[in-house]
């Protein structure tokens, strides 16, 4: 069985290009374009891993990560955040709330994928 | 006559004076006892005879005995008062006498006398010279103090203000312009004698003085030497950066403490619009070039996807770069004047730099400068240095190759920048040989310098070129400078120089007082510091509505009156005045109209008079109306309160009238302005200082001294 995916990101112009990766790397790929679309979402579908963006309308990653993390349902699930905020204190913060990895804005879409899938174990 | 020949002179008259008793008396007896002859004298002839002989000599005797005695006994005792007067009293002598020893022994006296009045005289002219040497260097500090272009605040170590400059109480003073209202909260918050925590947050100089005081080990040197730091928010919303360093009395104990403050909200505000500035460019861009990577990436690495995918990857790269150029161009135009490098430049006004170019070119080179048009509005940021130079530079250049002797200097406004032109007629040069006199180090007039003409205007955040303009037959360098808003409060700073108020803004004296305060009562009267107030009101019945209309009151610290510092304010009573009492002070409504209500002046007031004995003339009247509006408002007077009605009772009690006109002129204090509540403030103030060395005369020191004295007087029991 494929691995779910969901990526939380409000941006349909960076949306466009993660989808289309990771289709290609053969995931099932599902989209939410508010935190709180991701949160209904996740806790539907129960992807394997979530692609958080940090800005977001309604609830921001950081909260939307904390939220997921309390939910012990959730607990398989890995978190990776993404984001335009690029300072120390902001990636100690992800890491801290219980993200698994976090990248900053711009990435390389080839270490992206990578990063997915060791983080999938495939 | 000296005085052993005097001492044989009386000794033998002394002898010959009994030899003439004692021969008289054997003359008779020998005439008695002779020849027996009855017919010559009988006994007791002869007895009475030598009886009266002995009672004559006793008589001489007693009355030279009693000349002697006054001459010289009585003399010396008057001689003793005398000099025990002369003691007392300067300028007195003792008078002449008759026994020539005490005459000497007066002129010496006199003369110890003369010597000491000289003696006297010139510790006074000393005293008063040093005086006058301290007072000039005091009134040096604060001439420089009022000049200083920061503000400095010296206090106690209780936080009491010694000395503040105009400067300081400028910065200090509460939010500027926000509507009427807010000026009759004219008491300023800075005032000598006055606690800097008003201004201030007490644990933060706490906090700054202990790194001050107790800095530990080596450490202390270099915190004593440089002080301590700390920025702060006044109320006015001002950002302040503080500078603390120590006042040190003998011993190096810390006495007290400088503040020397500089407004930083502008370079704060401008750093802040950096920060965001580079927080734009990071941050902003990050999301933007992710999404153009990520696309682009996908692009080139699946070279497989289908037409519509590729058309709408290329979109995404497309819209992004758009946004990102737009980002940069809003970002770049927004901050463009906080993008530089920082080199301290000055503000100026564009005229005056011109005219200081003018000056400078004549100086430097056989060259007439003069200026052609100059748009008075303009202020520039530059650096008034360097760019005189490269005027002068520029002109010495034209002179020496070109032999131009006259040039032209205008200064006119392109938008947001200023154009500087240095123009000349006649003969004109190549754009090539232009160029190389901006890229030249300037050296005019036998000084050198590395720097270019080029370097200057770059460092004005500027640019230079040349061009000749064909028509007029004129040439001309024009230099491109920013232009900056008008400094804000120079049109204050400037109002304040010319009234030339250099007003008493320090008082040394407070460092005196220890930090352990004793209670108020048992203050010396000398040593308090006093607000003396009046009111103007509606009527005399503070219990039947009559309201208040005007506050008027000044402060004394040290027994000196703070002209400066005082409270003036109208008060809309919201209702009727009568006609009696306009007829007093003269305050018709429609003065009153707009002023602000008791609700908000009560409190400034309260404020301005805080920690401070209250003094009124009648003051039972005043407080009257004060006390009845406490607990509406919510602010207690309670403060003591002096009356100097009261005082005027204790010392004249038999003096008929205690009205204010009255003392002030037994007093010798001159009334201006009366029956405005601060021109009454005034004099009672006046009256007040006066008051206190007669009051000292009569034992009374203390505030609770003249509080009982006051409440001992008749007029202590008239209740309002």
């Amino acid at each position: 069985m494929n691995k779910k995916v969901l990526i939380a990101d409000d941006e349909p112009n960076i949306v466009i290009s993660l989808e289309f990766l990771l289709r290609r790397e053969g995931f099932d790929v599902l989209v939410a374009v508010d935190g709180e679309e991701a949160l209904v979402k996740a806790r539907e579908e129960k992807p394997d891993l979530i692609l958080l963006d940090v800005m977001m309308p309604k609830m921001n990653g950081f909260d939307l990560c904390q939220a997921l993390r309390a939910d012990h349902d959730l607990d398989d699930m890995r978190i990776l955040m993404l984001s335009a905020k690029g300072r120390e204190t902001e990636v100690s913060k992800g890491l801290g709330l219980g993200a698994d990895a976090y990248v900053t804005k711009p990435f390389s879409t080839k270490e992206l994928v990578l990063q997915v899938r060791s983080l999938l174990g495939v | 006559m000296n005085f052993p020949r005097k001492l044989v002179f009386v000794g033998v008259a002394a002898c010959l004076f009994l030899l003439a008793q004692v021969v008289a008396v054997v003359a008779l007896m020998q005439v008695g006892s002779g020849d027996g002859g009855a017919a010559t004298m009988s006994f007791g002839d002869r007895v009475a005879a030598i009886l009266m002989i002995l009672l004559l000599a006793c008589v001489v005797a007693v009355v030279v005995l009693h000349k002697l005695y006054s001459r010289y006994v009585r003399a010396s005792s008057r001689l003793a008062e005398e000099t025990c007067a002369l003691v007392a009293h300067g300028g007195v002598r003792v008078s002449d006498y008759l026994a020539p020893e005490l005459q000497a022994l007066g002129q010496a006296v006199n003369q110890l006398a003369s010597v000491r009045d000289r003696l006297d005289s010139d510790v006074v002219a000393r005293v008063r010279e040093a005086r006058a040497s301290l007072e000039e260097e005091r009134s040096r500090l604060a001439a420089l103090m009022s000049d200083l272009n920061q503000s400095v605040v010296v206090c106690n170590l209780d936080g009491r203000v010694l000395l503040y400059n105009q400067r300081a109480n400028e910065e200090l003073s509460g939010p500027e312009g926000t509507a009427g209202t807010s000026e009759f909260i004219g008491s300023q918050p800075l005032g000598l004698g006055r606690s800097i925590y008003t201004v201030f947050d007490r644990s933060l100089i706490a906090h700054a003085l202990e790194r001050l005081q107790h800095a530990p080990g080596e450490a202390s040197a270099s915190v004593a030497a440089s002080g301590a730091h700390f920025v702060t928010a006044t109320r006015g919303g001002k950002l302040l950066r503080a500078h603390m360093s120590p006042v040190l009395a003998a011993g190096d104990a810390l006495s007290g403490f400088v503040l020397i403050l500089d407004d930083i909200t502008a370079d704060h505000e401008r750093d802040a619009r950096r920060d965001a500035l580079i927080q734009s460019l990071t941050e902003g861009g990050r999301g933007p070039l992710g999404n153009i990577r990520a696309a682009a990436e996908t692009l080139s690495d699946f070279a497989d996807m289908t037409p519509e995918q590729r058309v709408r990857f290329l979109g995404v790269i497309r819209d992004e770069a758009r946004a990102l150029s737009q980002h940069l161009e809003n970002a770049a135009t927004a901050f463009s004047n906080d993008l530089r490098v920082r080199w301290p430049l000055e503000d100026m006004l564009g005229a005056e730099l011109l005219a200081a170019a003018v000056g400078r070119i004549g100086e430097r080179c056989p060259v007439l400068g003069r200026v052609e048009s100059v748009d008075e509005s303009i202020w520039l940021r530059v650096d008034s240095y360097g760019l005189l130079q490269a005027l002068s530079f520029l002109a010495a250049r034209l002179h020496d190759e070109y032999e131009i002797r006259d040039v032209l200097l205008a200064l006119s406004r392109d938008g947001r920048l200023a154009q500087l032109d240095l123009m000349w007629a006649g003969t004109s040069m190549s754009n090539e040989a232009a160029m190389s006199w901006e890229m030249d180090s300037m050296n005019t007039g036998g000084e050198a310098t590395p720097l270019s003409v080029r370097d200057v205007v770059d460092r004005c955040h500027g640019e230079i070129w040349f061009q000749r303009q064909r028509v007029s037959h004129r040439s001309y360098f024009r230099i491109l400078l920013p232009i900056v808003e008008a400094p804000r409060d120079s049109a204050r700073s400037k109002e304040l120089a010319r009234r030339g108020s250099r007003p008493e803004f320090y008082d040394f004296d407070l460092f005196a007082r220890s930090a352990a305060s004793p209670q108020l009562d048992d203050c010396p009267l000398a040593e308090l510091t006093y607000t003396v107030f009046d009111t103007e009101t509606t009527g005399l019945d503070p219990s039947g509505g009559d309201e208040i209309i005007q506050i008027g009151a000044t402060r004394i610290v040290n027994r000196r009156l703070l002209g400066q510092e005082c409270f003036d304010q109208l008060v809309d009573p919201q209702r009727a005045l009568s006609e009696e009492s306009i007829r007093i002070h003269g305050i018709t409504p429609n003065l009153l109209v707009g002023q602000a209500t008791i609700v908000a002046v009560l409190p400034a007031f309260r404020a301005f008079c805080a920690d401070t004995v209250l003094v009124a003339h009648n003051a039972a009247f005043d407080m009257r109306f004060l006390q009845l509006k406490e607990e509406r408002l919510g602010l207690r007077f309670d403060q003591p309160v002096l009356d100097t009605l009261l005082l005027s009772a204790v010392l004249h009690p038999s003096q008929e009238s205690h009205r204010l006109e009255a003392i002030a002129e037994r007093l010798g204090v001159s009334v201006v302005g009366r029956h405005t509540a601060l021109g009454d403030a005034m004099v009672t103030a006046e009256v007040f200082l006066k008051m206190l060395p007669l009051l000292a005369a009569m034992g009374i020191h203390t505030l609770s001294q003249a509080r009982a004295a006051s409440e001992k007087t008749f007029h202590a029991r008239i209740k309002y």
